[in-house]
């Protein structure tokens, strides 16, 4: 992006623009997946194995079959294609043959007129097992003579799906010039993404192919998934998100398994066939966050200078590869953390067992080894007896340095500023001081505060550079507004705003003539997922694009319009430049333009910056860019109860030029909030291979009375050349730093370390009693 | 059975059954899909309607409750024809994003506000704990609640005839 993008005045990106969605939103009036109906629909509901791993002796559905509402009942040979969910490998089946992997696998889908009939007769499906030994625990996985759950093609050895490295300078010889050296095993469970709308898709007959639509994030993938189990070329699917109500990467891949689902049921019916989950069906059988368990070794000089770095962790991927390998591999590159450290070893391994497929969540990997290194930050702190914070300033990663990568980070990194706005605005030693003149005085209640540094690569990344890219369709209307069409989706986080900002910022058009087409696959070239933080970035360049292509157009026409050499346009007026007296509306050059038939399209298209990676040695250019944070929490611990309580949260991002402070900050305060939830609150217990209780009742997500009440949320800008008018990616960031801050202020309160998440009352007393 | 009751400031009749739930009479027999149903059991809040000014839970409410009574939603709140304070209010303050939560918060801060003209951030907080939203960390809720507050005090003569045909 050339220069002056990065630093011209802008009328509309920057500003608070209210969302083009929520007129709809607060009158109830936008369609999620369960609001629409078709005539003729069906509903659909799975038949899910109960045994963790067992083989399949007998699957007997004639009592289903005979339901007087049943229409039809789907078993994988009534697959027309490859009964596969294609995500990055193709070992998971759509339905079960032969042998089920965990707990509510699908083995068979019931099609019938009513929700309750099909509930009624899915109940009558008789299924006998021969149970398998099953393992359930990633470290007893990958024992000697444990049951093999992978499916071998998938799999590197066994049941580890991938093992992956960082093998930078020498670690042995980082450690040996050490004066401090902390080690420790952190332990992380599973987070549920507990978007409120839970997953849901109709699969609709259309013209010889088929139509979804769904709550989802990653249109393309689900084109994909569905023309691979009917046996379609992609030109015959076409995939239309509804508004959705939440996704946080728990709507990837999963929406490909409920779509594929839905469309076997409706093409072997010939009727629209309705898929929506329930709250406990949506926990039992959706991705989650990989549970973790993580080995940190750090070493640095004596005056806290990081020397060397060594890491083995391993991730609990479930039953089938889904998206582990790609959050395996996020989660290796941000294991060293946002540091200089010469010395860098790093051992990642995801591992397969007869679990429920964990996929992405927002941070996709990433928080669990931030947990963990930003733990070790605070100990090594603890060691050298110096500020935390003054150990991260000493540490963190400037222009010009090298990541644990090996890449050389030439432009946009903010982290140094974010840490010291984060410390100014808190008024990091007088708070400091503050608490600890409150636990002073207090007999029953600790403070404390904690503080974590992140960063973020932006977009894919070099394990699937081939994803990185958007496409964008431009149309001027004869009436002078403007229609805009992507292939990203909007799940909450603001991408048809920001889109249009950016559009109208660049045609120079009014932000309310400026309308986003609903996502529809045949609209526009795939455009790659909807996630890694990317869509302002990638599909942001491809709208700029397509919209500088459009206003050269305009100006040529207006030019002939007018009669001169020169136009300016603005605000949706255009005018002979220095002549702004003779301004017209664009909507007369557009009926013009009509008139006179001119092209009034585009397209544009964008692809992220090249990256490259070596797997032996894990180094090279991870990401295109990086997105930085400081986070910093003040916590209230009830040293007889173990509750903890987030009193203030202080919060600073760059993620380079922001295109809309409102809906920045709400992205923040969403991230902090979930952040939270995870250090604290949210835990999914499971037995046997069980999750038991999947409900909101058992799983707490904050409410609006554990969240702090005040939020304080800046941006420090750094901006990207890349991206358009310097925007990098912010969605997940938040909750990657939030969580660290939470934990590392409760052990600063307790005076123990957390070592596991999440700190739930017992474990906080633990603390307290073992400090 | 037939059941009548008033919904959204109209007289209706409709044949259900004691099993119905409150949530799919509206939703699927009335078909205004404007109420969601975000758990199905009582935890999230994305299903309140006003019953009788009260916040009820939709999905935990049998839809012969309604019987006789006056039942509104998020289709039923609007002024002139144009939006709701309050819901310009969620608007204004960014207090929605994936919005799925967001007629349940409406509803909800239209009984805090008839009970509370004048509430603090910490009573609407406390009002306001029982629905969950997973996208906003509740900030731009509370400030957007705050703002309906002040258009609605700012305006009584606008309260007072929004009560009689909401
Ligand atoms: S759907 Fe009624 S409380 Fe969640
Ligand atoms: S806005 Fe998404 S749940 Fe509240």
């Amino acid at each position: 992006m050339a220069e002056e993008i990065l630093t011209a005045e802008t009328r509309l990106v920057g500003k608070e623009a209210a969302r083009l969605d929520a007129v709809a939103k607060v009158r109830g009036q936008a369609r999620y997946a369960d609001d629409l109906s078709f005539p003729g629909m069906l509903f659909v509901k799975a038949i899910r194995a109960d045994r963790p791993h067992a083989r399949i002796i007998t699957l007997d559905l004639s009592w289903a079959e005979r339901h007087p509402r049943v229409v039809c009942v789907v078993t994988p040979e009534d697959i027309p294609g490859e009964n596969v969910v294609p995500v990055i490998y193709r070992d998971m089946p759509l339905l079960a043959v032969g042998v089920v992997r965990y707990v509510g696998e699908p083995l068979a889908l019931i099609g019938a007129e009513t929700p309750e009939a099909a509930e009624e007769a899915a109940a009558l499906a008789q299924v006998t097992y021969e149970d398998l030994p099953a393992v359930l625990d990633p470290l007893e996985a990958i024992r000697e003579g444990a049951p093999q759950v992978a499916v071998p093609e998938a799999a590197e050895a066994g049941n580890i799906f991938t093992h992956m490295v960082i093998r930078k300078g020498d670690a042995e010889r980082g450690f040996a010039e050490a004066d401090v050296i902390v080690e420790g095993e952190y332990r992380t469970g599973y987070q549920e993404h507990a978007y409120l709308e839970p997953q849901g898709v109709i699969a609709v007959p259309e013209e010889g192919g088929m139509a979804i639509y769904g709550t989802l994030q990653c249109p393309f993938y689900v084109q994909n998934a569905v023309a691979a189990v009917l046996g379609l070329p992609l030109s015959k699917v076409r995939v239309v998100p509804t508004a959705t109500g939440g996704g946080f990467g728990g709507k990837e891949d999963v929406p490909s398994q409920l779509a594929a689902m839905a469309a076997v049921v409706a093409a072997k019916s010939g009727r629209p066939a309705k898929l929506v989950y329930d709250r406990a069906e949506d926990i039992i059988s959706t991705s989650k966050r990989h549970p973790g368990v993580i080995r940190y070794r750090t070493g640095t000089k004596r005056d806290g200078t990081l020397v060397a770095v060594e890491i083995e962790f391993y991730y609990n991927a479930g039953a089938y590869q889904t998206l582990s390998s790609a959050v395996l591999w996020r989660a290796l590159v941000h294991a060293p953390g946002p540091y200089r450290i010469p010395h860098v070893k790093v051992d990642a391994y995801s591992v397969a067992t007869n679990t429920v497929p964990c996929g992405a969540f927002r941070g996709f990997g990433s928080p669990q080894v931030i947990f963990a290194h930003e733990s070790q930050m605070d100990e090594l702190a603890g060691r050298l007896g110096m500020d935390p914070l003054e150990l991260r300033r000493k540490n963190a990663l400037r222009e010009g340095d090298e990541t644990a990568t090996g890449q050389v980070l030439t432009e946009s990194v903010g982290l140094p500023q974010a840490i010291e706005r984060a410390a100014e605005l808190c008024g990091w030693k007088g708070l400091r001081r503050e608490v600890d003149e409150f636990n002073r005085q207090k007999k029953f209640r600790r403070r404390g505060v904690g503080i974590s540094t992140v960063m973020y690569g932006v977009g894919m990344g070099a394990k699937a550079p081939l994803l990185d890219k958007a496409g964008a369709y431009l149309k001027l209307e004869a009436d002078g507004s403007v229609t805009v069409a992507v292939g990203n989706t909007e799940m909450g986080q603001g991408a048809t705003t920001v889109l249009a900002q950016i559009a109208a910022e660049t045609l120079g058009v009014k932000l309310s003539d400026v309308q986003l087409a609903p996502v529809d696959t045949s609209r526009v070239p795939d455009s790659g997922p909807t996630v890694a933080s990317r869509t302002t970035t990638v599909a942001g360049a491809a709208v700029l694009d397509a919209a500088r292509k459009l206003r050269a157009r305009v100006e040529a026409a207006a030019r002939g319009f007018f009669g001169v050499d020169e136009v300016e346009i603005s605000d949706s007026q255009v005018w002979p430049s220095g002549e702004p007296g003779k301004a017209v509306p664009l909507s007369e050059v557009a009926h013009w333009m009509w008139v006179h038939n001119w092209d009034l399209g585009a397209t544009g298209w964008a692809e992220g910056a090249p990256v490259d990676w070596d797997p032996d040695t894990g180094l090279g250019k991870a990401y295109f860019v990086y997105a930085y944070a400081c986070h910093i929490a003040e916590v209230e611990v009830d040293l007889l109860t173990g509750e903890v309580h987030v009193r203030r949260f202080w919060a600073v991002h760059d993620s380079g030029r922001i295109v809309n402070p409102a809906l920045a900050r709400g992205q923040v305060a969403g991230g902090i909030a979930q952040g939270i939830g995870y250090a604290l609150m949210e835990e999914l217990k499971s037995e046997g291979g069980r999750i038991v209780a999947p409900s909101f009742t058992a799983y707490h997500i904050p409410t609006s009375m554990d969240v702090p009440a005040e939020f304080v949320i800046e941006f420090v800008e750094a901006p990207y050349s890349g991206g358009p008018y310097g925007a990098k990616g912010l969605g997940e960031v938040p909750l990657m730093a939030a969580h660290a801050a939470v934990a590392n202020a409760v052990s600063q309160a307790t005076g123990g370390r957390l070592r596991e998440y999440p700190a739930l009352p017992e474990r906080v007393l633990e603390l307290v009693e073992g400090a | 059975m037939r059941i009548k009751f008033v919904f959204n400031g109209r007289e209706i009749e409709v044949e259900t059954h004691p099993g119905r739930r409150l949530i799919d009479l509206l939703r699927a027999d009335l078909g205004l899909t404007g109420t969601k149903e975000g758990c199905g059991e009582g935890e999230c809040g994305a299903c309140t309607v006003l019953v009788d000014g009260k916040p009820r839970l939709s999905c935990l409410t049998a839809a012969i409750q309604a019987e006789g009574r006056e039942v509104l939603t998020i289709e039923g709140l609007r002024e002139n024809g144009g939006l709701h304070p309050i819901q310009r209010a969620f608007v204004e303050t960014a207090g929605v994003q994936c919005g799925f939560c967001t007629p349940g918060f409406i509803m909800a801060t239209y009984a805090l506000l008839k009970e509370n003209p004048d509430p603090t951030p910490e009573e609407v907080r406390a009002w306001l704990s029982g629905n969950l939203c997973r996208c906003t960390g509740y900030q731009q809720i509370v400030e957007a609640v705050l703002l309906a507050a002040k258009y609605l005090r700012g305006d009584a003569l606008r309260v007072t005839r929004n009560e009689k045909t909401p």
